[in-house]
Formats: structure tokens, sequence, C-alpha cells
């Protein structure tokens, strides 16, 4: 199926658990990656289902295996699933047997942190414990380093903090709170997951958003990539103490944000993306600001940017800082920008492409070094392009776009009609700023939710960031951790 | 070309410029003219058996009994009631001052017999002996406790130059001990509880609570969900609500400037 498809649940071809991993251990190692992994209970056993994207073919193909409680651990011929399978033995109690590392990620019953976390031991090893509130301005977690001095032999993340049921509460829906609910899976994308909410939601219901919405939903996914990026590039310079840059880049981001809020009031892109379209219009008026002042911005943003790279200091903290070698990036199944700075050239956007990217679609910026200078590079790639891709489709407009009407969308009627064809599987796939976003549902026989899998990229990347700190040191923590800059409500939602 | 790094930063500061905002002794930044600020409700009594807004809204914040409530604590600015009424009793002004020192203030009331807009709920001043003493320094510990990270981004971006914070003496400091009250955002999680009761123990006395956004008033989107509190009241009393989804850093700041009697 492609992005934003359907498939009748009937359809999925359910295989022998043998033949079920055959094929997903296939399709990685000739160079696809597994979506996600999840499963649903049904009587005694569980339903088993892989999401495997092929980007040569552009397409994802659905499969789906019963097993019983037990079973044989994939982790161990497939490292990238070491955190699903987590995932499936503390939400349902499962048993992969043989995984290495067994532990919950969520800690659903209110007991987040509390389990037995790796210890190293030996003479004048220490601990360093951190979190779950943290010295800045940043969501919960507990993080544990294994250190002996200053060396940081392993790094242990507990995250759930944030676990607000977000899944339990969105299935039965759509409802007039799931859209909301889409918004704020991760505050800071909320164009990427409501965007990916509402392909999935118009993937069950057959309607196809306007050109014109399509177009207006890409326009504020590159902001929210822009304004991120330079946040990220602003952070990173704090964190090295080369002050100039964080302070421009601090205020720089603010200005992408205000940009969003032209077009629809609220800077983080609330009330914009809806199921079947859009809220509000982009009229010619106000696309003439927007393009005023996106050259503005991109004027700061290259002065500010350019002076980090330049700066030797700069790039000596960097790099060679909290590297993550290719393979261990594949093995890993990292996705996103921590994918591209270790050389993998993916991106939704070109593997998958959904609405106004079928079009046109900004190139993959990648780097090879998989270090904390790869990640702010690969970032500063992803901002020229972005600015170059907007200033393209700003300018040259389509003919369908009117300036009319702002374009309609059936998010209103969600919670009277019931539009989703019944006993189907819908997917939405986007490339939110931080990487690969994947909403999966079914339906059960009244087109309701039956159960809604979200799978945000930091679910992928968070033992990526515990990789690049082996061997580091405690004071390179900042630095990895802003190369990252992780979603803690996204992983836990 | 050699450059020296000295000549780039200066030539990079002399580009960027000063910019830091005016407000509040000049005028505040100029907001979206679709930025969605106090929900106003006119005074037009409704339709008996019109419940359209009510029903609209996502989560349940507009009440009627005889008359309207909308409760800016729940609120998500979605503006989904705005759309549902067929007959424009209720419309959200361009009003950026939303913090109150109460719950129930936030709480806006269709009245009979006023042809005017509702325009009292914030009151004159948020000012006591309290926040006084807190008038020209005031350190604060930040809690993320649940929620979605907006309200965290936005508070954030009053220590930008843009905003500066720092020129009230309001700071976000790392530790509790160091603090003069807590800031927190998102609903609670039950995961987070116990973390939150701790940082606020570990605040000296006096100390104050602000909640920043819907989540931390009353739960926010996960309102009635079991695995979150409904907000930070249901654990610890709180001094100071700024309501939003996410609250604009505007009114973030004129919130705490006002809690501080600054303005």
């Amino acid at each position: 199926m492609r992005n934003g498809e359907s498939i009748a649940l009937k359809a999925i071809p359910n295989l022998e658990f043998p033949h079920f991993k055959t094929v997903l251990k296939d399709a990685v190692s000739t160079g696809n990656r597994i979506l996600g992994l999840w499963a649903v209970p049904f009587d005694n056993e569980y339903s088993m289902f892989g999401a495997i994207l092929y980007p040569s073919t552009q397409r994802v193909e659905i499969l789906c295996s019963t097993v019983e409680k037990t079973y044989p651990s994939l982790t161990l011929d497939l490292p990238s699933l070491h955190w699903f399978e987590r995932d499936l033995s503390e939400r349902l109690g499962m048993i992969p047997q043989g995984h290495p590392w067994l532990k919950p990620v969520r800690f659903y019953q209110g007991e987040a942190g509390k389990v037995d976390f790796f210890r190293v031991n030996g003479e004048e090893v220490h601990e360093v414990a951190v979190g779950p509130v943290h010295a800045g301005v940043i969501e919960p977690g507990h993080f544990r380093f294994q250190c002996h001095g200053e060396k940081v032999y392993h790094l242990e993340i507990a995250l759930g903090y944030q676990h607000r049921g977000v899944e339990r509460a969105l299935t039965g829906g759509p409802n007039e709170r799931s859209i909301h609910y889409a918004e704020t899976l991760a505050g800071d994308t909320t164009i990427g997951h409501a965007t990916a909410y509402s392909l999935l939601v118009e993937s069950l219901s057959g309607r196809k958003p306007s050109l014109q919405a399509e177009w207006i939903r890409a326009i504020s996914l590159e902001l929210e990539r822009l304004a991120n990026h330079i946040g990220d590039i602003g952070a990173l310079s704090g964190d090295i103490g080369f002050l100039p840059t964080q302070s421009y880049c601090g205020r720089i981001r603010g200005d992408v944000l205000n940009v969003t809020a032209l077009i629809c009031g609220n800077r983080f892109g609330r009330n914009l993306v809806r199921p079947g379209g859009v809220r509000y219009n982009l009229e010619r008026e106000r696309l003439d600001t927007l393009r005023h002042r996106l050259r503005e911005i991109e004027n700061d943003t290259v002065s500010a940017v350019e002076l980090f790279f330049e700066t030797p200091t700069v790039r000596a903290r960097l790099e060679g800082t909290g590297i993550v070698p290719t393979h261990i990036a594949i093995e890993l199944g990292l996705v996103g920008v921590a994918a591209r700075a270790s050389g993998i050239p993916i991106d939704a956007r070109k593997d998958l492409p959904w609405g106004y990217f079928l079009n046109q679609c900004p190139p993959v910026g990648i780097y090879p070094t998989g270090d904390c200078y790869g990640r702010a590079y690969v970032r500063w790639l992803e901002i020229q392009e972005s600015f170059q891709f907007l200033h393209r489709i700003t300018e040259t407009i389509p003919e369908e776009i009117s300036d009319k009407e702002p374009p309609p969308h059936f998010n209103d009627g969600i919670r009277t009609e019931s539009f989703l064809s019944p006993e189907s599987l819908g997917i939405g796939v986007t490339e939110g700023w931080r990487g690969e976003i994947f909403h999966v549902a079914a339906t059960d026989s009244e087109g309701k939710f039956a159960w809604y899998r979200v799978f945000d990229p930091s679910f992928h990347n968070w033992f990526g960031l515990a990789y690049a700190m082996r061997g580091g040191e405690i004071s390179d923590f900042p630095l990895c951790n802003k190369s990252f800059n992780l979603s803690y409500c996204g992983h836990d939602l | 070309m050699i450059t020296t790094p000295l000549l780039s930063i200066l030539k990079a500061r002399a580009k960027q410029k000063y910019r830091t905002l005016q407000y509040p002794k000049g005028n505040p930044p100029p907001l979206s003219d679709r930025f969605l600020g106090k929900p106003l409700i006119a005074s037009t009594p409704c339709p008996m058996d019109c419940l359209l807004c009510v029903s609209s809204c996502p989560i349940g914040a507009i009440q009627k009994k005889e008359f309207l409530h909308l409760d800016m604590g729940r609120c998500l600015f979605c503006g989904a009631c705005v759309e549902a009424c067929p007959n424009g009793t209720i419309r959200f002004s361009k009003d950026f001052q939303l913090a109150t020192r109460d719950r129930e203030s936030l709480v806006i009331r269709q009245r009979e017999g006023s042809e005017t807009l509702d325009k009292s709920i914030v009151g004159s001043t948020l000012w006591t002996n309290i926040s006084r003493k807190f008038r020209r320094s005031f350190r604060l510990r930040q809690v993320s406790a649940g929620g979605c990270n907006a309200c965290e981004a936005d508070c954030n971006v009053l220590s930008t130059i843009a905003w500066d914070m720092g020129r009230f003496g309001i700071q976000f400091v790392a530790s509790p001990r160091h603090a003069d009250g807590i800031l927190v955002t998102g609903p609670v999680t039950e995961n987070m509880k116990v973390a939150l009761e701790k940082t606020y123990q570990a605040v000296p006395s006096p100390k104050v609570v602000i909640a920043v956004g819907s989540c931390a008033i009353s739960g926010g989107p996960y309102k009635d969900h079991p695995e979150q509190k409904n907000g930070v009241s249901s654990l610890i009393p709180v001094d100071l609500f700024i309501p939003g989804c996410p609250p604009h850093p505007l009114t973030i700041l004129e919130g705490l400037l006002r809690f501080l009697d600054r303005i």
C-alpha cells in the first residue's frame, strides 16, 4: 500500500511466525526498513503486525502473524526491534524469549524509574543519576551514567514520565478530541503528527484533501522543520558556550514560529491541519507577507549559522563527539536527522511521499560522520533545503489554488457521522523535523478505531543517544542530547 | 581565505542588531490577526434548545445552564465553538492578558442585561503581599509534568534575547533550592506525581506555584484520563493560573509581570 492508503484487515496476509520473521529479515537485509512492530490481543493469542517500508517502490507492506504469549524474540536477528519488543512485553505481557534486555519503556502503572538499572561494577566505578526533573526547562526523563572518572561506559535511559494515555484514548475514535490528541503527541511536531493522523483518517474514509490544502500542509511542515532545526543549532551553540549563535537562533526560531502563526494564529500550528483539509487559507496578501518574512529570516539565519560553522572552537567541540557509525545506526534502526547524519539517506518525503511532496520534494541532506557535527550539519543542510523548497512552492503557485475560500475539511463531521471503512487498517506517514512519524490504526465493524498506534521518531532513536555516549565524557552529554533532541512526550504517549 | 573568528562575530553582531522587545514600556509585539485570545460571550440570550457550542467543544469547557459558561482553564483555544455557533455569540478577542490569581476567575459567564461584552474576568491586579516580596528578583524552577512540551518551549522563549525575562529579575534556575517558586506545565501524570511533590517540598518558603497551560490547570486534552491528575491543584495549591494551549509567551510574561506588580 502507498502512504495514506488503507487495506481491509482480511486482506493482510497472516503468516506462520517463522515465515513472518524471514520476510522481515529479508526486507531489512536488502536495505528496506521496519516502520513498526506491534500486536493486538486476540482470544488467548496475539496478532502481531509488522510494517515494512520499501523505498524503491514507495510502498508499505503490512504483515501479520498469530503468536502465543511466549514466542522467540525477533531482536536477536533484528536488533532494531529491541525497543518494540520491550513495548510488547510491557503493554501486553508478551514474552519474547531470548530478548537480551527486557525492561519497561513507559511504566504504565505509574512507577516510572522503578526498574533494575544496568550497573557497571569495579573499583572507582561510579554512577551519576539525573532527572526526572532536569536543570533546564525540558521534559522529564531519568538518566543513569555508568562512569569511571569522566568516562561514560554506559548510559541508561528510563522514560515514561510523560505517559498520559493517548493511544488508549484514541481507541473508539475518531471523535472531537482525536485531532487534539494528534496535535499534542509532541507539541513541537504539531503539524507532523496532525498531518499523519489526518492522512490516516483520510485513508480510511477514502476522501482526499484538495491540492490547496496539501500545499498549505507542506508549507507549514517545512516551517515547523525550520523553526526546530534553527532552535536546535542555537541550543547546541549554547551548550558549547558559543553565545552569539545561541542568542540569534533563539530569536530566529521565534520569528519562524510567528510565520506559522501568520497562517493559523498559533505559533505551533495548532488548529491548522484537519482530516480532509486545513482550517485556514493562505490568501495572496498573506502569502506575500509570508514570502517577505521568509527572506528576512533566511538572511538572519545564514549570518547566525555560518558564524557557528566557521568558528574553529565550535567545530573542534562537535567533531568526533558522540559517534554513531553507519552500521550501528542501521542496526539500531535510527531515523530522521540522526540517521542521515550517519550517512543513511532515508527521508519519508522521498521514500513514502504524500500530499504535495508527491509533486516535488526537497533533496535529502546527509553527512557521513555520525557525530554531533554531522547531526548539526545535517540540520543546516535541511534548513537551506527547506528555505529553497518554501521559496519554490510559494513563488510558483499552482492554478488550482484559489484565493477565495479556505480549503474544506471534514473534521467537524467526525463527531456525528461515521466516515471510516469498517474492519480496515489505515496508515499515515510523515517526515517530521525529527524524522519519520508513523501512525497506524484499524477500525472495528462500526468504523471506529479498534486500536491506534503511534511511532514517533524518538521511539526509534532514544537508544541511539545511549549508544552515542559510550566512551564519551559526561560533559559530552548536553551536546549529544541536543544533537539528537528527542521527544519525551512523543515517546511516552 | 583566513577569517578571524572575532571579526566574524563582530560582523554578525552588527548584522543581527538589537532585537529585545520594548514591551512592557513600549507596545507589545504584533500578534497574528488569527490569534485567539480571551474568549468573549455576547449577552444576547441563546435559543433555549441550542447546545451547538457545548457539543462542539472537545474538552467540555463550555456549559449551559441558564446562561453560557466558558472555562478558560479548560479551553484549548481551538475555536470550534465559534465555528459551531450560528449566532456569533462566542468570539475570541485579541486580548492576550489571561492570567488570574484564582481558578474561579478563569470562568467567563454570559450575563443578562448588559450590552457590553464581559471583560471583568482578569480583575484589576494580581498583587498581594507575597508577590510583592519577589518584585525585583523572582527565581523559578520549571517542572514539566506530562503534556506535550509546547508550554515548556514557550517558557524557554522568555529566556531568549527577544523576550529577555532577565530584564525583570525573573529567571529559571537549575535547582528548587535556589527558587522562589515552581512553574508547572503538564497535567501531572501518575509518573510525575512524586517528582512534582518532591520538587515543591524542596523550595524554601514562602513559595509560589504557577500553573501554565490548560493541562496544568485542568488536565487539558487529557482531562479525566486515569494516567494523570487533572492538573496541579489536585496536589498543591496554585497561586497563579496562566491559561492557553499553549499560552503565548506574551501571555506568560504579562501574567508574571502583573503577578509581581511590575505592570
